[in-house]
């Protein structure tokens, strides 16, 4: 078996990417995520992988080295805390537009802004909304423990080939910079130039025996631009058929329904603790794809519980797809902390209380 | 089992390391673990504190209110975690450059002279081993050869030797710890 291990979410992120059989990683530091680049150094990967490791000279130049190297098929990724992941949203939006794999992690702090380094959830918009121009999505995974920043390295790549997506890993500081237990991911050797040909007959990896493959995310003439958006809408649709995944605790005989993800959701289970010693029955739904956002569960949820409340460290933007989805069939309350503050389980707890229980 | 701990004082005494050995010895007795330090722009002199969990269950939130240990190593630190100690308590502190004692009476208030002792031994470096030391006989939240092994795994190797000067350190926390 494999050894259990102690170390920070960045750490672990890091750890599994070089596990991963990644080809490169390009970034610029910002703290509360400095130890993804600190800790890929440590390890010194191109000396036994062949891994680039490169600390560009911003999170623009990064982007769109992750863009160049998507297109060749490798598989690549950056990471960066909110005001840096801002600045790659140009990039962001090409690479959605030109249907290509790559694996992003943001380990959010308080904005807007320069904002603070504190722990924050308040770019839930930008990842799932859009964040860049134009009409697409990208894969957005929330982990909630150091664990799941490692094994959502995987998972994400999975995705993100599978669907030659953008995937966003939105974490935050708290699990950026908790240590907690860890068992890596098996090591996974980089794939082959053969291997990047058969598996991405899309890929600019020199044109031998068959056309020019041309990446671009530019079509003049309308009618192109439009059947481009069209087939994006349809993998979108396709996605959120697909891949809505979440976590339930505590649900089966729930009355009322904490919304949460990423360190929110520790925060909500906390609360259920307290709840429930209280009498109160509740649970979470923490959602571990914001997008596909899972709206079906909150549904048939809505159909046997009381109310919702939704808790995030953000002037409440989730609470938005929890009400969508709950169209008005049910309360649904929010409480929420700014600027690095953590909201607490008794917060938690009180603010369902007095909003939805009453 | 579940202890909920949080040590906190100045940045430069050893408070995210305490808290790291705690944490890495409790992984060695097979307890779930988290550790989470108040990060900032550290620097010496500013304030520091971590919280590390240690349980037999798997761990909700690794931030919390209240505690079942409190250790405080500077007066601001006192005078921000002393009400969060929880009823029964126990709250460990240093009186070096304290302005006062502290007033709860219901919770267990224990007083460890690390500051004082480890600047008489010549030990100063030592300083947050002398108070984990403390903590431990107070509560043994883990066990002692645990904690060497964990201090082990925390510390690069080329500081293993100074392994036995900290294990001095921390069983003379044993010895210094009086209950007030």
């Amino acid at each position: 078996m494999e050894e259990i291990k102690l170390m920070k979410g960045n750490e672990a992120f890091a750890h599994a990417a070089v596990r991963s059989g990644c080809d490169g990683y390009f970034g610029y530091p910002i703290t509360p995520q400095s130890e993804v680049m600190e800790t890929l150094q440590e390890l010194k990967p191109w000396e036994e992988t062949g891994m680039v490791v490169l600390q560009a000279e911003s999170e623009v130049s990064a982007i769109n080295m992750v863009y160049a190297g998507a297109a060749c098929g490798k598989k690549v990724m950056t990471s960066s805390s909110s005001p840096g992941v801002s600045l790659k949203q140009e990039g962001i939006s090409y690479i959605a537009a030109a249907e290509l794999p790559c694996l992003i992690l943001n380990v959010m702090r308080g904005g807007p802004g320069l904002g603070t380094i504190q722990p924050s959830q308040a770019d839930y918009f930008q990842s799932v909304k859009g964040g860049g121009h134009g009409d697409y999505h990208m894969i957005v995974l929330a982990p909630s423990t150091v664990q799941e920043m490692a094994d959502f390295v995987d998972l994400g790549y999975e995705l993100a080939f599978k669907y030659r997506n953008p995937v966003l890993m939105l974490s935050d500081g708290v699990i950026g910079q908790m240590m907690e237990k860890v068992v890596l991911p098996p090591y996974k050797p980089r794939r082959t130039m053969e291997e990047v040909i058969a598996q991405c007959p899309w890929a600019t990896t020199g044109k031998v025996g068959r056309p020019h493959n041309i990446i671009t995310s530019l079509a003049l003439e309308s009618e192109v631009m439009e059947a481009t958006n069209n087939r994006l809408q349809a993998k979108y649709r396709e996605i959120e058929e697909n891949e809505v995944r979440f976590e339930e605790y505590m649900l089966d005989d729930a009355e009322y329904v904490f919304v949460a993800f990423g360190s929110s959701a520790r925060i909500c289970k906390q609360a259920v603790e307290y709840a429930r010693a209280e009498g109160i029955k509740v649970g979470v739904l923490r959602p571990i794809t914001l997008f596909p956002f899972p709206t079906k569960k909150i549904q048939e949820l809505a159909t046997r519980v009381k109310g919702f409340m939704s808790i995030e460290m953000s002037a409440g933007q989730m609470v938005e797809d929890v009400r969508l989805a709950v169209n008005g069939t049910k309360p649904v309350g929010f409480y929420g902390r700014q600027g690095g503050i953590i909201p607490s389980a008794e917060e938690a707890l009180e603010a369902l209380k007095t909003q939805i229980i009453k | 089992m579940k202890k909920e701990i949080i040590i906190a004082g100045f940045g430069g005494q050893g408070v995210l390391s305490m808290g790291k050995i705690l944490a890495y010895a409790g992984l060695m007795q097979g307890k779930e673990v988290t550790w989470m330090p108040a990060y900032g722009p550290e620097q010496r002199g500013g304030t520091a504190n971590v919280t590390v969990i240690l349980s037999d269950d798997p761990i909700a939130s690794p931030l919390l209110q209240k505690y079942d240990i409190v250790v405080v190593l500077n007066q601001p630190s006192m005078d921000k975690f002393e009400p969060r100690v929880k009823p029964g308590g126990i709250l460990i502190f240093d009186p070096n450059g304290m302005t006062r004692v502290p007033e709860r009476k219901d919770i267990n208030v224990y007083r460890i002279p690390a500051t004082d002792t480890a600047a008489a031994l010549g030990q100063v470096k030592t300083f947050n081993m002398f108070v984990l030391g403390g903590l431990l006989k107070v509560d043994p939240v883990v066990e002692l050869d645990k904690v060497m092994l964990g201090l082990k795994k925390s510390l690069p190797e080329r500081h293993h030797k100074l392994l036995p000067a900290n294990e001095a350190a921390m069983l003379k926390g044993g010895e210094i710890i009086e209950k007030l």
